[in-house]
């Protein structure tokens, strides 16, 4: 079970909430399982979705353990030089 | 993923040593091939015609006249290049930008395209094209743009990121906000607190190779493009979504890039050479003037922040926030949210609160530019944290290391810190004889921190053992920096031969899976990951090889020193096979050897660098010239430490140009006024001394070396560091980038008349 915060774009989709509770084990569960319970999502989630977990951005690598109790927190996909 | 990418501590013997770069020969003698250096039977010339005025509907154009033109073979508007994108903004935003559709949103926009046979007949055909339009209002200036009447740049923008949703529409196409803490409780326990508004300008990124490019499109569905880029597989998704051609068909192979540091990351004069060939039914070549660079490229953003912060008087910081506007040109990206997330990313802090507001301009497309929005946002920063520092009588480097970030820290965009380099930055920093070496007259020192978030991606590699032992290694990810030779030095330190062994080279996008493109600091982070484990694929199959030479269990043979090893005493006396003997007989023992990996390199970390600057002002004329600069960056492991150094001097020359000089200048009429290099100056060999760096390894937990990205972060400290340096120089607080020679007398001036 992880505690995952939501950048402010975000919330209006997800009952204006800061932080969703999921049950989930990987980055990519987790995902779906926002997704299932807020339609609203998935389209901010296509291809615009970065993920921090314990400090460290994932980009891609949705197959990323999350560690029961990590810190997770949804960025939007970062643009680099 | 199966690859394993935890760091390993181990002695490394090729990786961090200095040969020489595989392509420095080929650039030096003029050999290197560009993007304009390739060229085809039939080819065509392209050349574009471009918006005059800032903000305009485009009301016709007629070809007519133009396609008369002896030796035009096409011309191309918007209609040629029809709406594809199926409602995705992002794509259509890329099209629009491409050829204008209803309205020319800036100067340079292009609005029609002709092919001809050569380019005095494209020129001309150009004067032929009429276009009507109907001038409308325009807003260049980030502040302007943000006013109750400035006029609309899209009159169908409403503000994102704040509640209640606007009804009216604005430039203001989004609100992000980022922080912790209680900011206002934060500065009621500050015993001093700084409050100033800064201003940057925008500037491009000054690569020397124009974009170019050859396009060839065959009636068969099938196309070509040959392109100076740092991403072909990027470019050919983006050109096969707005002609709707099938990726499978369109090969992109790109060229020797002459600079890209973000520029190039986005497709601007590709889609409209393959519409030209596609229509055209030959070649097209398609090279951009300088002058076509600065007003229709990408530069960064121009910006207006406000900053503020609180601190005890013994040095502790109590509360910080900052107001970030960054211009986006015509398109809303997210520049301002990054300069928001970095702005104070550098320290531990309690109560912080960052706004970035999204601003649109008729100005270009504004684009990412090394560690994009991160050093404005640090300029503003790292000069009210040096202002604070001198209010408490501090020192600024003391200042720094007692409010840094450090392992724990929650940073200002929200994730908690793993391991990171700002402490021992400042540390060494503070230690380094440029800290304590003396001052002349009218010379000023000034520091800054930065920081940048570094990231890895899709990446693809194939290693292939030639017949002789050479080795053949295939990357997709373009070498913006050195990168064929530090890949080379990684899979020469993996399979245990020499560096002269292994030639690396940049595959078209026939020949390989995807790869991202080279940004985010990620080419030799990711691909060098992609690497090891390509190598070691290979390793396994020349163990395989080895066995079957041996007949002995593959469980029996290890691989040491570029050599296959028969373990055990039952096999005690065979002589270990190399590379080459192993390559020599693959016919027989199962055919060629190869490794092969595709992977994503995720957990690229964050990354921290503290520059010092020393510059000398001359008060009569407010000329300044830099006279030592030292960075000091953690490369986590340099594998190639001369191009680490270079890097971290790329950057720190890149800054020193945006601090004093570079500058783009807009008229009233909306245009800009100075698109060119004698009228906006990068500074050259003889403007700057020679940078001096430090390495620091602190290694990435993510990667076997310990390997952190360094492309990007050099360029974040530079305009604060300056700034900072001039300032304690002159006397006066320089809150506006450029501090050109005008804002210094200028500041001057202002300060004698009180």
């Amino acid at each position: 079970m992880v505690d995952v915060t939501l950048w402010a774009g975000l919330r209006p989709f997800a009952d204006n909430q800061e932080v969703v509770r999921v049950d989930a084990r990987t980055i990519r569960e987790m995902l779906r399982k926002l997704e299932e319970r807020y339609p609203g999502l998935h389209e901010p989630f296509r291809g615009q979705v970065a993920v921090a977990v314990n400090g460290v951005i994932y980009r891609n690598d949705w197959s990323q353990e999350l560690p029961e109790g990590a810190e997770v927190m949804l960025m939007r996909r970062l643009a680099g030089g | 993923m199966s690859f394993d990418a935890a760091y390993q501590d181990q002695k490394l013997k090729s990786v961090g040593t200095r040969p020489l770069r595989p392509d420095g020969v080929d650039k030096v003698t003029g050999r290197a091939r560009y993007g304009a250096d390739f060229n085809m039977p039939g080819q065509l010339v392209a050349r574009i015609l471009r918006s005059p005025h800032a903000h305009a509907r485009i009301k016709s154009i007629d070809t007519n006249r133009a396609e008369a033109v002896k030796g035009v073979k096409a011309i191309i508007t918007a209609a040629d290049l029809p709406d594809l994108t199926n409602g995705d903004a992002g794509t259509y935003a890329i099209l629009d930008n491409c050829m204008a559709r209803e309205k020319a949103m800036y100067d340079g926009h292009a609005v029609a395209a002709v092919a001809a046979i050569d380019e005095h007949a494209a020129r001309k055909a150009l004067k032929f094209i009429e276009v009507e339009y109907e001038v409308l209002p325009h807003v260049t200036d980030v502040d302007a743009a943000m006013e109750d009447d400035a006029p609309l740049v899209k009159d169908d923008v409403f503000t994102t990121g704040v509640e209640p949703a606007p009804t009216k529409p604005s430039n203001i196409a989004n609100r992000a906000e980022f922080g912790h803490g209680d900011v206002e409780k934060g500065f009621g326990a500050a015993d001093v607190i700084v409050e100033r508004s800064y201003k940057t300008e925008q500037t491009h990124q000054g690569y020397i190779e124009p974009h170019a490019c050859v396009a060839n499109c065959n009636s068969d569905g099938s196309a070509e493009l040959w392109v100076c880029t740092q991403g072909h597989f990027v470019y050919r998704q983006n050109c096969a979504d707005l002609l709707g051609l099938e990726v499978s068909k369109l090969r992109v192979t790109s060229s020797e890039i002459g600079g890209g540091f973000g520029g190039k990351t986005h497709v601007w004069a590709e889609p409209v050479a393959l519409a030209l060939s596609r229509k055209a039914g030959r070649p097209v070549k398609l090279v951009m003037s300088r002058e076509e660079v600065f007003r229709a490229s990408g530069p960064t953003s121009a910006t207006s922040i406000d900053v503020r912060i609180g601190a005890t008087k013994d040095g502790k910081i109590t509360a910080a926030e900052a107001t970030l506007r960054y211009a986006s040109g015509p398109y809303a990206d997210m520049w301002a949210e990054l300069g928001a997330m970095t702005s104070f990313a550098c320290y531990d802090l309690e109560n912080v609160k960052t706004v970035g507001l999204e601003i649109l301009v008729n100005r270009p497309k504004t684009t990412a530019y090394r560690a994009p929005s991160a050093p404005m946002a640090a300029f503003a920063v790292e000069s009210a944290i040096d202002e604070l520092a001198h209010k408490i009588d501090m020192d600024a480097v003391d200042f720094r290391i007692k409010n840094a970030a450090s392992e724990g820290t929650k940073s200002s965009y929200g994730p908690v810190y793993g391991p990171i380099g700002i402490g021992p930055t400042l540390r060494a920093a503070k230690e380094h004889p440029h800290m304590s070496a003396p001052l002349g007259k009218n010379q000023g020192r000034g520091m800054a921190c930065g920081f940048w978030f570094n990231f890895g991606g899709q990446t693809c590699t194939d290693l292939n053992v030639n017949a002789d032992g050479t080795v053949t290694l295939a990357v997709g990810t373009v070498d913006v920096g050195g990168s064929r030779a530090s890949l080379s030095l990684i899979a020469a330190e993996e399979l245990g031969i020499e560096y002269q062994d292994i030639k690396a080279v940049i595959a078209d996008t026939a020949t390989l899976g995807y790869n991202d493109m080279t940004d985010g600091s990620r080419g030799t982070f990711s691909t060098s990951m992609a690497t090891i484990s390509a190598a070691r694929n290979a390793i396994t199959v020349m163990r395989e090889r080895a066995a079957l030479t041996w007949d002995i269990p593959v469980e029996d043979v290890y691989w040491e020193d570029g050599h296959a090893h028969a373990a055990g005493a039952k096999h005690d006396n065979r002589a270990p096979l190399s590379v080459k003997e192993l390559a020599a007989e693959a016919g027989n023992t199962g055919g060629p050897i190869a490794g092969h990996s595709e992977l994503v390199a995720d957990g690229a970390g964050v990354s921290f660098a503290t520059h010092i600057c020393d510059i000398e002002v001359d008060p009569e004329t407010g000329s300044s010239r830099v006279v030592r600069y030292t960075v000091i960056q953690d490369a986590g492991k340099a594998v190639h430490p001369s191009y680490v150094e270079g890097q971290y001097q790329g950057g720190a020359a890149q800054g020193i140009g945006w601090a004093l000089n570079e500058e783009y200048i807009y008229g009233e009429d909306g245009r800009l006024q100075n698109p060119g290099f004698l009228d906006y100056r990068i500074p050259v060999c003889s403007d700057l001394p020679m940078i001096d760096t430090q390495i620091l390894e602190i290694p990435n937990p993510n990667h076997p070396y310990g390997v952190r990205g360094v492309g990007e972060t050099s360029i974040v400290p530079p305009l604060a560091a300056i700034a900072n340096a001039v300032s304690n120089a002159v006397g006066v607080r320089m809150a506006h980038i450029p501090i050109s020679p005008p804002r210094i007398l200028a500041a001057l001036t202002d300060a004698a008349d009180g």
